[in-house]
């Protein structure tokens, strides 16, 4: 069927068929024109209705006419989507997995490592956990140079708001306020979005321990376990299944390591390829945050045995 | 001349501020409200150029709602006088706002809190604080007879102390005073104290 799109404008009614050229028809091309070009308005429709078969394919799969679409973040497609940013959460799932879990007295964050060489010099470069505050940290997943610049901004953000009101940032606006820097990419400037998304874990007075998911559109999201990375579909099941509430933090590093472990990749785990850290209160009432060292990790790997990934379910 | 003063009781603070609005030799009103509810658990006492009074009390006021509307949550006394310092502060050294404000309001976990705020954006957290040239007298009434902790009856009079003292000692001193309290129940007006009433013409 063809649709008719007529444009109403503040010109007078014409008072009879010769004043048709007072309307305009839209073109195939997206701009208006006086004739209505139905050959281009078919050819128009059955572009739309190949997409829609292609989309029910493989999600990644894209069909010819959506590249017309592809190139400005700026703009939507016919069906409504960014395209962009839907890439740049692609990037995000083939990089290192990331898993945060809620706990009664803390929040955990573990990462796994893509970059491990005996080279790397461990002690002078994070790659998957960031102190943004004292009392918030955050876990990576994507393009770690476009990780950087949100971190900085973060921080920046946080120490703004400890400037003016003299007291800790609450966790949930300064993960909108980066929310809303993300969301700024994905409206106009004309730049792509950031290809990374963020896991926030800190304590605020207000909701207390708090975990929060962030992702290139500037969705956000509070959660009590969340994955993001590759393999994050899988993890998130399992932890759909296994996660129970008001779980110490001890039973919250083993549920993470076990999660892990089951999803990644690898053939074997050791400490080198995994970043873990926790954010709790100390006794003092001070928030505290504690990146495992690789000999701490070694040792919690062997206790709840999973130096090896998981063949069958323990 | 503007007088406003303050102090910190059991669970609560009292503010009170004259009610004279002056330009010159002329009394305009002797009804202006100086002290403006933050929200509902704080309250600003401010003295200055009327304008500017006006102007940056107001402006806190509705940053202070924007805050919550925002977030859900309300300020602390403690941010919202930390942010009026930082206004002032930002504007010192262009264009300053020739305001003094006296903060007081009450949290949760705090209790009640008084700020003294200057027109130079000096911050201090005080338990009684006072502006103007009636600062002489009730500054030192107030340190005669000040405990921590009284009850409102007891501030209350030593409120009604230090106004007497101006009424008395202050050359043009102003006839009226409000004050205002705020406590785990909110801020709220208490009590004025008139010697003058705004007299109405009977119509000819």
């Amino acid at each position: 069927a063809e649709t008719l799109q007529i444009v109403v404008s503040s010109s007078p009614v014409p008072s009879h068929a010769n004043d048709k050229e007072s309307y305009l028809w839209r073109s195939h091309t997206g701009g208006f024109g006086t004739t209505l070009e139905s050959r281009g308005s078919c050819k128009r429709n059955q572009g739309i209705e190949n997409q829609k078969k292609s989309e029910r394919k493989v999600s990644s799969a894209v069909s010819n006419m959506s590249r017309r679409y592809d190139s400005r973040t700026t703009i939507f497609s016919p069906e409504g989507r960014l395209y962009q940013v839907e890439y740049a959460m692609e990037a995000i799932g083939n990089a290192g997995s990331a898993i945060g879990i809620l706990a009664k007295d803390g929040v955990v964050l573990i990462g796994e490592k893509k970059v491990t060489s005996k080279l790397l010099q461990t002690s002078t470069s994070a790659e998957k956990m960031y102190k943004i505050d004292d009392h918030v940290a955050c876990a990576v997943a994507g393009i770690m140079s476009d990780a950087n610049i949100l971190i900085n901004t973060a921080r920046v953000q946080a120490q703004r708001y400890t400037f003016m009101y003299q007291e800790p940032m609450p966790v949930e606006q300064l993960v909108q306020s980066l929310c809303d820097t993300k969301q700024g990419y994905t409206q106009f400037g004309g730049l792509r979005p950031f290809g990374v998304s963020f896991l926030f874990a800190g304590w605020d007075k207000n909701h207390g321990f708090q975990l929060y998911m962030s992702d290139p559109s500037g969705n956000y999201g509070g959660w009590k376990a969340a994955a993001v990375g590759a393999n994050n579909q899988a993890a998130q099941s399992i932890l759909k299944q296994d996660y129970k509430d008001d779980a110490s933090r001890e039973e919250v590093v083993e549920l993470a390591l076990k999660v892990l472990s089951k999803t990644m990749d690898s053939t074997s785990l050791t400490s080198e390829k995994l970043e873990l850290a926790e954010v709790f209160l100390t006794p003092s009432g001070s928030v505290q945050y504690h990146v495992h060292s690789p000999e701490s990790l070694t040792k919690l790997l062997v206790k709840h045995g999973v130096t090896q990934p998981a063949a069958e379910t323990s | 001349m503007e007088c406003v003063f303050g102090l910190v009781g059991n669970g609560f603070a009292i503010v009170a501020a004259d009610t004279s609005a002056v330009h010159s030799i002329l009394v305009h009103k002797n009804n202006e409200d100086k002290i403006m509810l933050l929200d509902s658990h704080k309250l600003i006492a401010a003295s200055g150029e009327p304008g500017d009074r006006v102007q940056f009390t107001e402006y806190v006021q509705k940053n202070v709602s924007l805050y919550q509307f925002r977030n859900g949550i309300p300020l602390t006394t403690a941010a919202a006088a930390n942010f009026t310092r930082g206004e002032l502060a930002t504007a010192l050294r262009k264009n300053p706002y020739s305001v003094n404000i006296l903060m007081a309001g009450y949290d949760k976990e705090a209790g009640a809190s008084l700020y003294y705020i200057d027109y130079i954006a000096t911050l201090h957290k005080v338990d009684k604080g006072a502006f103007g040239y009636g600062s002489y007298f009730s500054l030192s009434t107030m340190d005669r007879h000040f405990r921590s902790d009284m009850s409102v009856e007891e501030a209350i009079e030593l409120v009604d102390k230090c106004i007497t003292e101006i009424r008395s000692r202050l050359v043009i001193a102003p006839p009226n005073f409000v004050i205002k309290i705020v406590d785990k129940d909110g801020a709220r007006t208490h009590a004025w104290r008139q010697s003058v009433q705004d007299v109405t013409t009977a119509s000819v």
